[in-house]
């Protein structure tokens, strides 16, 4: 099955679960949990249950398309539903089965794995999800977002598609993957990996980095302040974006690393709260949304 | 009647951490909970998998035994008015224990007669008390707990179906959203769901749906397999102990399948391909009946053997792509020269309030200089240590370690050889880490056990400096473990260094530091007081008594070889019955010499003869005495202390120390005081009980 074929199948598989299919978010991030639609969505009481596909940036993963399992930019599948239904587990596995992995053809086991995200004051717990030995999903239940506690528990299922497809495709080589009939990840992604590698570690304007960074927190603290909770959130990520291109070119000292980080999260903290605020201004719509239905 | 009964806790997978202290926790609180419930039962069988814990009890019986209760009610005299008659208190008493008038006895208590009667207590129904049961499940304590959905409780993982059996009856109760019943789910995908007629037939029912619920029969399953493996292929597999707990309890149904790899990863170390294969696919490494590594791997399904080929295949491509990254990372890591990668140490965060690691290994290369001048070693041998303790952390920035953290010091060797540095330097890298583990070994070689000692000095003073102080349980730098490898390194090497001169020569390095809160006097006070309480657990462990450990440490820990040497004499006196008196004489002249200030001693000031006596023999004996410490010899050092004994007690016999004279009075004092110093240097005889043991 080509790649295009698994976002398809996974897409209408969530999508009979009900989730909302979204496309990916359009500013710059480091994975799918950092998507308005996951990080700003599972807090608070309002039902949420969403399937997107989301390419993720890591500059420091860079290896100018030479390295066969590392990339500047995967993609991730992300599946977000909250309150967690009973029976996550099992819609989970259906989804493998959907894509064609008979469990019983395989070895698949839920392996202890709690996930964390300092930055975002994220935390969670759960499992990595082995297909033969392979780590091919993270499986989460939240337990904090941006320092709050998450109430009710949203579950979070990434799989990680290049991962995925190699094993389903049999290739060890992630630019030999098909993407669609005749076509490969390396036609497509090759060039932007090799530029954004040599744009990441040897091109790119420190000074204007650094700049760029004070601005966007600043402009982000700023429409915070007037309640503006998604375009502040925006300049977060794309504070974090910057931060990660900084690091990766190595221009960050260790003792200007943690104020940083600590400084994202400070936002991220700040977001979060004022997220909840707004939507309980709003009386939770999704909330009152779901009351309707059920009548 | 008795009957069987079942209660099993359905999760989503547990960490296979989690599970054998879960079932173990939950057998005695349900031994503990039938006990305290008075509910007759005979055995407990235990069953866990990552996905259910449970317990079968045997022979319950079908109540509480009845019981007979004595109750008192008010005094005879209350009880009967004055015309023989009961009185209302006495009615009224008996009604409410529901017994009728002429139940009633008298007994005396305390020369006073008073009414009872005897209470038939009827036993409750043990079908009714079981529903009670809930309260253990959720009692059960966890490493971490999580919420789920929209549920107030926190577990280990979310609980998603309860069976609770009397014989054929459901007991009734729940937990959060999920109700008790008889419905058990079999193996994620060869089972399916199940009812369990009789709690008695839960291990069948499991298996009939490929779950093999003992942990024991499971992990013999797992073992059994891996021996006929090993004996089909030839193979001697490197059979860990935890490794194969772990293992079963990752899995339901086990099945062992074996994979290779190709021979060209041979070349990676071997250390790196176990680590890979242990520590993250969870396999058996292979090794040849000659104990080469092979190119082999065994593993375990959660799963019966059916297409187990395809598991096979896949899981060999799962540890390819692994070790091609450990060969990519071999081959990249010996690109570049070592200062190159020590200069990546100035990126890299010790702690955040300690500076970076380029810092710290600046302080351990300077402590490491001191100690090797301290030991009087040679030019080359201070040169090696210098390098060693240079380059002793290089291998932290290597993708090697960043991938297999556990390997450092181990690849910093290797990687050295490689680099053609010399071979107690490449040594000393690895040896630095050493003891890895409680009472693990130390480093064999003098380089490399300076270097131990100054990492590790320098992670405890460092940490204490800004507050991280080991409490109870808590002490996530191991700075405990630390500092015992410091004590046993100092031990099995007895150089002639005190643990307080180590410590004052690091925090000096720290003094400079100006880190924020901390004065420098408390961190001292905490550092020697840390390394006291190590010592004490390290002697007290060798077998030494409390209170000669107290003794010996009186004067602070000194060089440790000879402490423990000193505190082994003392240990093996306490039995000498000769050794009393002389105990008791230098104790009480220890006592006494508490409140002197030391002066010169003058023998014209002398009294009597005793005193002279004394004098003159500790005259003899102070110098031998501290000859005999300087040739390590503590033995004879206390002989030649206890000859003072006999001339203490004539002393005492005939000389009032509490002269009117103050000069008399003060000279006497001074006396005992120059002996009194003499006793401390060896330990505080005082804090000595006297238990004679024959």
């Amino acid at each position: 099955m080509n790649i295009q074929d698994m976002i398809l199948t996974l897409q209408k598989h969530w999508s009979d679960q009900g989730c909302l299919l979204m496309q990916a978010y359009d500013t710059e991030k480091g994975a799918g949990t950092m998507s308005p639609m996951t990080l700003l969505r599972s807090l608070g009481p309002e039902p949420w249950n969403v399937a997107y596909v989301e390419p993720s940036r890591r500059p420091a993963d860079g290896r100018y398309g030479e390295n066969p399992n590392r990339l500047y930019q995967h993609h991730q599948f992300q599946v977000i539903m909250k309150p967690s239904p009973d029976n996550i587990q099992e819609l989970y596995l259906d989804s493998l089965r959907a894509l064609g992995i008979d469990p019983n053809k395989h070895d698949i086991r839920f392996v202890e794995d709690n996930w964390e995200n300092p930055t975002l004051g994220a935390a969670g717990l759960g499992w990595e999800v082995w297909l033969d030995g392979m780590e091919i999903t993270q499986f989460t239940y939240f337990q904090q977002i941006g320092g709050l506690e998450a109430r009710p528990v949203s579950a979070e299922i990434t799989y990680g598609l290049e991962r995925l497809a190699s094993y389903i495709q049999d290739k060890e080589n992630v630019f030999d993957l098909e993407w669609t009939n005749g076509v490969t990840v390396g036609d497509i992604f090759t060039q932007p990996e090799y530029e954004h590698s040599v744009y990441t570690f040897e091109e790119s304007d420190e000074e204007m980095l650094f700049q760029l960074f004070t601005t966007y927190e600043k402009e982000a603290q700023r429409i915070m302040d007037k309640g503006l909770v998604f375009p502040a959130y925006d300049y977060v990520l794309k504070c974090s974006h910057t931060f990660n291109l900084l690091d990766a070119k190595g221009v960050i000292s260790v003792t200007e690393r943690t104020g940083y980080i600590s400084r994202v999260r400070n936002l991220a903290r700040k977001i979060a709260k004022t997220y909840v605020e707004e939507r309980e201004r709003l009386e939770f719509p999704m909330l009152a949304k779901e009351d309707e239905s059920h009548e | 009647m008795s009957n069987t009964v079942l209660f099993e806790l359905g999760v989503e997978e547990l960490p296979a951490r989690f599970i054998d202290d879960a079932i173990e926790q939950l057998t005695s609180k349900t031994e503990a909970w039938f006990k305290e419930s008075r509910i007759p039962f005979g055995e407990i069988r235990s069953f866990a998998t990552p996905r259910r814990l449970a317990v079968q009890i045997s022979d319950v019986g079908d109540k509480q035994p009845d019981l007979e209760e004595e109750a008192k009610g008010p005094a005879k005299k209350i009880a009967i008015d004055e015309n023989g008659d009961w009185t209302k208190a006495a009615i009224g008493f008996s009604k409410g224990q529901g017994k009728e008038i002429d139940d009633i006895y008298f007994k005396e208590i305390k020369g006073t007669e008073y009414v009872h009667v005897t209470k038939f207590v009827e036993g409750e129904p043990t079908e009714q008390l079981l529903q009670n049961f809930k309260k253990v499940f959720l009692s059960l304590n966890f490493p971490k707990n999580m919420r789920w959905a929209s549920y107030e409780l926190k577990y280990a993982r979310p609980i998603r179906w309860m069976v609770a059996l009397y014989g054929e009856q459901v007991i009734p109760f729940n937990i959060e959203n999920v109700t008790t019943g008889r419905t058990t789910q079999g193996h994620r995908f060869l089972g399916d769901e199940a009812d369990i007629q009789d709690a008695s037939l839960y291990e069948e029912v499991l298996e009939g749906q490929s779950v093999i619920g003992s942990v024991e029969r499971r992990k013999q399953m797992i073992h059994d397999q891996l021996t006929s493996l090993q004996e089909e292929k030839g193979w001697s597999l490197i059979l860990d102990e935890d490794l194969l707990n772990e293992v079963n309890q990752l899995v339901e149904y086990p099945t062992a399948f074996s994979g290779s790899f190709n021979e060209e990863f041979l070349d990676i170390p071997e250390e790196a391909l176990i680590t890979s294969m242990k520590e993250h696919q969870r396999y058996f490494p292979v090794r040849s009946t000659k104990g080469e590594l092979l190119p082999h791997f065994v593993g375990v399904r959660n799963g019966n053997a059916e297409h187990i080929d395809n598991v096979a295949r896949g899981n060999e491509k799962v540890l390819k792509a692994r070790l091609k990254d450990a060969q990519f990372f071999y081959e990249e890591d010996q690109k570049g020269t070592i200062d190159q990668k020590l200069s990546k140490l100035k990126r890299m965060v010790y702690q955040e309030e300690l500076g970076t690691l380029a810092d710290k290994v600046e302080r351990v290369v300077a402590v490491s200089g001191k100690v090797a001048e301290w030991l009087e070693l040679d030019e080359n041998t201070r040169q090696q240590t210098k390098r060693a303790a240079e380059i002793c952390k290089f291998d932290l920035v290597t993708q090697m370690v960043d991938e297999f953290t556990e390997l450092q010091g181990v690849m910093g060797e290797k990687y050295a050889r490689l680099f053609g540095e010399d071979d107690v330097v490449a040594t000393a890298i690895n040896e630095h880490y050493m003891p890895r583990q409680a009472n693990g070994a130390v480093p064999s070689t003098t380089v490399g056990a300076i270097v131990s000692i100054a990492d590790k000095l320098d992670t405890i003073v460092g940490s204490i400096s800004i507050g991280i102080i080991p409490t109870g349980s808590q002490d996530p730098y191991g700075l405990r473990r630390q500092s015992l490898g410091i004590l046993q390194t100092l031990k099995e090497k007895g150089w002639n260094i005190s643990v307080e001169q180590l410590i004052d020569l690091v925090h000096h390095f720290y003094r400079e530091l100006n880190l924020p809160t901390r004065t420098h006097e408390e961190v001292e006070e905490d550092l020697h007081e840390f390394f006291k309480v190590r010592a004490a657990y390290l002697l007290r462990e060798d077998g030494i008594d409390p209170d000669v450990v107290e003794a010996v440490l009186s004067n602070g820990i000194g060089r440790y070889a000879s402490t423990r040497d000193k505190a082994k004499v003392l240990v093996s006196k306490r039995t000498d019955e000769s050794f009393k008196p002389v105990q008791e004489a230098l104790g009480r002249v220890m006592k006494l010499a508490e409140k002197a200030s030391q002066v010169e001693v003058d023998p014209a000031l002398f009294e009597n003869d005793s005193e002279s006596k004394l004098y003159d023999m500790y005259q003899m004996t102070h110098p031998a005495y501290h000859e005999a410490l300087k040739e390590e010899q503590p033995e004879e050092a206390l002989t030649v202390l206890s000859s003072l004994a006999s001339p203490i007690h004539d002393f005492f016999d005939h000389t009032m120390v509490m002269a009117e004279d103050e000069k008399v009075k003060n000279n006497r004092l001074s006396l005992l005081k120059g002996i009194s110093e003499d006793v401390r240097v060896f330990a505080d005889l005082t804090k000595i009980e006297w238990k004679q043991q024959f």
